[in-house]
């Protein structure tokens, strides 16, 4: 499993055509106490840079951009009742959605960890 | 992630070419891990340990805030009384000395300037005006008070707010005076000392909980910071649990939930114009006003109880089954009530509490209840009362 990141500060693990999505710790620090994680619709097909799911904090509501293009499969039901694991779990238990990939080279636009602490650093 | 929707915390504050100023606390506030941001021109911390840990804390026990952005102004000099009186809709003969009482600046159209409060010092009027007006403010002040009388930006001054049930358990301590913490109620203020300082202590506060704001020469700014939130009931507060406790409170924020395009009336603010001034008029605005309290405004400011956890934010559109009747002005999730409660100018026939509404978020319709203010209740301090 790879892992990727945005300078939106989104990362996407992965894994074959499959790939798991999600906000960054660094975003949820920025955000402060998530309250709402509005998922996207299993099914949708959404485009590289598109809004595809929004997360609310006591501050603000924020677009999560999708890294890749491709199509939803699964999204995290725990965030209905839990929107919290992304502040907690940011990078693990707080995923958001899943997808399938429709043009894998995409990724080569984005950053790899390394590239991303270095980006995260110079904010 | 994108930039936010909005952050309803910085004010508007047109025409300054310099960045944001520093506070007298600005290194204390980086110390405790403030995260700082631009407010109203200067660098105020948003948060410490996180919103909703700071505004439960605050709700269960006491919090300290900065709020030294604020201009603190003292009006002086031979017929101060009359002259206030012209420029605001307050009664100053029911006003004793240590009173302390809301007030609105209004322009002649019957606009909300800024919202303020005003407190009878034994030789002048102490005045509180909101941080992003405060210029606006004293210009508009020197501008309609005679010569004969003085106003002083007291600039020199910090002032904090210790809010809370347990805020008047850990000052008293750390206080004395002529008088005890305990025999000022709620919208009283007298001179104390808090440790070896001088300082003006007032019993009110912008959370809806018992609490105090005090103001103290900006020199011994940390030493009170430190000092106050050295007892253990205390914690550090940034702006960001400063805006959902008020708005828990119900209490309107300039710029927000009322601007000088805004009537008292509409904003539901009739309080600000005390009665005798309702009968005889004589402020700027009173023409457009006191036939509105007569008549009822158009539109009024009212709470929105929130469906679900998606908040609603300023400048989302109120409806009516598909009917556009109103705006959010202020809206977030409310960490008391653990939902999203909202602020909104809604057409005065649907504005009664219990009115099924809905609010428009980037497409999808939340389902909304009007609900009467405050959200959470308050509970100040009223000598008899208590």
């Amino acid at each position: 499993m790879t892992r990727y990141f945005t300078k939106d500060h989104e990362w996407i693990a992965v894994e074959g055509s499959e790939a798991t999505v999600g906000i960054t710790h660094y975003a949820q620090s920025q955000l402060g106490d998530i309250t709402f994680v509005e998922v996207p619709a299993i099914h949708a097909t959404v485009g590289k840079g598109d809004s595809a799911s929004v997360v609310d904090s006591v501050k603000a509501a924020s677009d999560v951009y999708a890294p890749v293009s491709g199509t939803v499969t699964a999204v995290n039901a725990a965030l209905e009742d839990q929107p919290e694991l992304v502040n907690s779990e940011a990078e693990g238990e707080g995923w958001l959605w899943k997808m399938t990939l429709s043009d894998p080279a995409e990724l080569a636009g984005l950053m790899d960890e390394a590239a991303y602490q270095t980006f995260v650093a110079e904010l | 992630m994108s930039d936010t929707y909005d952050i309803d915390l910085s004010d508007d504050h047109e025409g300054e070419p310099l960045g944001p100023l520093s506070l007298p606390l600005d290194d204390w506030h980086r110390a405790r891990g403030g995260r700082m941001v631009d407010f109203a021109g200067y660098w105020m911390p948003v948060q410490f340990e996180g919103i909703i840990a700071e505004h439960l804390w605050t709700r269960t026990s006491a919090g300290f805030f900065d709020v030294s952005h604020m201009g603190q102004l003292y009006v002086s000099g031979e017929g101060v009384e009359a002259a206030l009186e012209a420029v605001l809709p307050i009664d100053l003969a029911t006003l004793p000395v240590g009173g302390v009482r809301y007030s609105l600046l209004l322009n002649d159209q019957g606009g909300i300037l800024d919202d303020l409060m005003v407190t009878r010092w034994s030789t002048g009027f102490y005045l509180v005006v909101n941080g992003a007006t405060k210029w606006d403010d004293i210009a508009h002040l020197r501008e309609f008070l005679p010569d004969e009388v003085t106003l002083n930006h007291l600039e020199d001054s910090a002032l904090f707010a210790l809010q809370g049930p347990k805020a008047a358990e850990a000052l008293e301590g750390l206080i004395s005076g002529e008088q005890s913490l305990s025999s000022l109620s709620f919208m009283r203020g007298a001179a104390f000392k808090l440790g070896e300082i001088e300082a003006w202590i007032s019993r009110s506060g912008y959370t809806g909980e018992d609490g105090f704001e005090i103001s103290v020469p900006a020199e011994n700014a940390a030493e009170i910071a430190d000092l106050v939130c050295a007892q253990p009931q205390v914690k550090p507060i940034g702006l960001g649990a400063r805006d959902s406790l008020r708005l828990e409170a119900g209490l309107p924020l300039y710029g927000h939930d009322m601007t000088d395009s805004v009537d008292p009336v509409s904003a539901d603010l009739l309080f600000g114009i005390n009665k005798r001034r309702r009968t005889e008029g004589g402020f700027p605005g009173a023409d457009t006003i006191l036939p509105l309290i007569t008549n009822g405004a158009p539109t009024r400011r009212v709470g929105l109880l929130i469906e679900g956890r998606m908040a609603a934010r300023e400048g989302a559109m109120v409806l009516l089954g598909d009917t556009e009747i109103g705006t959010v002005t202020s809206g977030g999730f409310s960490p008391s009530l653990e939902r999203p409660i909202a602020m909104a100018f809604v057409a005065t026939e649907h504005a009664a509490p219990g009115t099924s509404l809905s609010i428009d978020v980037r497409g999808r319709k939340l389902a909304a209840t009007v609900a009467p203010m405050p959200f959470v209740p308050h509970c100040y301090y009223r000598k008899g009362a208590a």
